[in-house]
């Protein structure tokens, strides 16, 4: 069997599990949509036209490519903590299939894989109703399904490597604290220079930030050479997170 | 074949604490192994280094003549474990259970779904096959677990405590399970607490205490090395002063009753009588793998 195609087999456990609790699934494909008619519509009523990049939006024109990245954030947030954590610490799944031929990173890339299909099943769908509705301006939009997969998979990386450090359920209420303000503060709602001056280079390092910003960019065709510092850092930060969380995982499961 | 397991001087701490203190260890094709000994005896620690997830801290380990260190998954493609904890896929049903577990070891669907069905009859489980997991009976999940194990044909199968918690009806379907693989030439390594258990299903057992090897051999060897052919327990009324003791016979007192070595239980019983010793109850028994540990120890396996 091809090395590569091991992790695969994590995939079709998922798929399994899933299909039989489809509500799940659908529930989360149906969030960026609440987002965008919820806030884009409502509160882009009162915000009124937003301007960015020299050019006049209309505020759900501004927020749906951001709902895209934020969404693929919450996706795989949502798959590589709560579950993640019930596999790896409640159920044994990850402990008992360390006694197959499998390794800890042909499961953990599993997990990955998955997380970043279902987040990438969901963007296309969204990037094709907001294409419909007319909110995408410019054909560097079929990249984004792109972006919003490596949005995923950073954020899974990330996900997962804190959740290895969780010891129980309510931990993940300190989890979600740290990550709600991301998806909100990271020019999702609001362009960058709408923060104070000192608060821009904070806004700046976050991870949302540069996937928010670069679909920003492919939905309106306003792409430049920030789309590599952009690129750059999601990538870094899938490859470091992968090396942490496998370590992690190996402390505790194979002592 | 190969010999399954050949541990010399084994090995493993956690952190300066030592919970296998340099076990040798060789176990023979087809033969079925037993690890005896009461709670923190270091089963579990051992169980984990032979399945390869746990590394070794020092010492030498070989399954089936690989190393576990570097061929993990070679050798875990030869081995069936049942830990000592449940830790079936909870969000799986029964017969997936066993199918996915069958793919993790490389098999088509096909071969996973007939393998599922076969294990699924020698479970007893045919009829919960699409059930939840979470509604299996203690039992139940522990036959699952030992089925799921079986799905790669192994040669070698680690068994972690299978029947702790089990009533003695589902022990003893187990006890026949196992026997069944026993007699199709799968080598058996399992952990218990009970030693009608060990003397049941194994061939030879080691006796651990604190990490290390107290006692080992065959069942009715060690009984024989250890403690004499029967045991005459007594019981006396807690106020009663009786010297045993000047009788010369081997004694073990216990919190409840005495225990009295000896070869002919009913002799010692009126001998006892005939000095004035009566007690208030008496049984005579054949000597167990319980005795030996007592006798080895000073303590009870199950307290
Ligand atoms: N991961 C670990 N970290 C620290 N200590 C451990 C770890 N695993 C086991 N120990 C310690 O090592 C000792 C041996 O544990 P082990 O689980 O091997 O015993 P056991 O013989 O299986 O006992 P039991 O019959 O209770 O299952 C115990 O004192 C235990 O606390
Ligand atoms: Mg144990």
């Amino acid at each position: 069997m091809i090395a590569f195609l091991l992790p695969w087999r994590l995939v079709e456990r998922n798929v399994i599990f899933y299909k039989r609790n489809p509500v799940v699934l659908l529930s989360a494909a149906l969030e960026p949509f609440i987002f965008l008619f919820g806030l884009g519509v409502g509160l882009g009523k009162i915000v009124g036209d937003v301007t960015w990049a020299g050019e006049v939006l209309t505020y759900p024109e501004f927020v749906a490519p951001a709902l895209v990245a934020s969404s693929a954030m919450n996706g795989a947030l949502f798959e590589m903590s709560y579950n993640f954590y019930f596999k790896l610490k409640e159920s044994g799944t990850f402990e008992a299939i360390l006694f197959t031929p499998l390794r800890l990173s042909h499961i953990y890339d599993g997990e990955l894989v998955w997380a970043m299909l279902r987040g990438g099943i969901y963007s296309i769908v969204f990037v094709v109703a907001l294409w419909v509705f007319g909110l995408l301006a410019s054909p560097w939009a079929v990249f984004i399904p792109l972006v919003a997969l490596l949005v995923g998979l950073a954020f899974a990386g990330l996900a997962s490597w804190a959740t290895t450090y969780v010891r129980h359920w309510q931990d993940f209420d300190l989890f979600f604290l740290v990550t709600q303000p991301l998806f909100l503060l990271s020019t999702t709602f609001f362009a960058l220079d709408v923060y104070p001056e000192w608060c821009r280079p904070i806004v700046q390092a976050t991870p949302l930030y540069h996937g928010v910003d670069l679909t920003r960019d492919l939905a309106r065709g306003t792409v430049d050479v920030s789309a590599f510092g952009h690129l750059g850092y999601l990538l870094a930060m899938v490859a470091i997170t992968r090396v942490l969380a496998v370590r992690r995982l190996a402390v505790l499961l194979q002592n | 074949m190969e010999q399954p397991i050949a541990a010399a001087g084994l090995t493993k701490t956690f952190g300066d604490f030592t919970a296998v203190d340099g076990i040798d260890l060789t176990i023979e094709p087809g033969e079925s192994f037993a690890m005896l000994g009461p709670n923190g005896a270091g089963k579990s620690s051992t169980m984990r280094m032979v399945s390869t997830v746990s590394p070794i801290t020092s010492g030498s380990l070989r399954i089936f003549g690989m190393d576990p260190h570097v061929d993990g998954p070679a050798i875990r493609d030869r081995l069936g474990v049942v830990a000592q904890e449940n830790n079936l896929d909870d969000e799986l049903s029964v017969v997936e259970n066993i199918i996915l577990y069958g793919r993790y070891f490389g098999l088509s669907w096909k071969e996973a779904r007939a393998k599922a069905t076969e294990l699924l009859g020698f479970a007893q489980l045919e009829d919960r096959a699409d059930a939840r997991v979470t509604s299996l009976s203690g039992g139940m999940k522990r036959r699952l677990a030992i089925a799921r194990a079986l799905v790669n044909d192994p040669d070698l199968v680690l068994l972690d405590e299978p029947t702790t918690g089990l009533d003695p009806q589902a022990r003893h379907l187990l006890w026949q399970r196992l026997y069944e693989l026993k007699e199709r030439g799968v080598t058996l390594l399992l952990t218990t607490h009970y030693m009608d258990e060990a003397e049941q299903l194994a061939d030879r057992l080691v006796v651990m205490d604190h990490g290390t090897i107290v006692a080992q051999g065959a069942p009715a060897e060690l009984i024989a090395e250890h403690v004499t052919r029967e045991v005459l327990e007594v019981r006396y009324p807690p106020e009663a002063e009786i010297d045993l003791e000047s009788l010369g016979l081997r004694l073990e007192s216990l919190t409840d009753r005495i225990l009295i070595y000896t070869d002919d239980g009913e002799a010692t019983m009126t001998e006892l009588v005939n000095s004035g010793r009566t007690p208030s109850s008496s049984l005579v028994r054949r000597a167990s793998l319980e005795d030996v540990f007592l006798a080895l120890t000073g303590r009870r396996l199950v307290e």
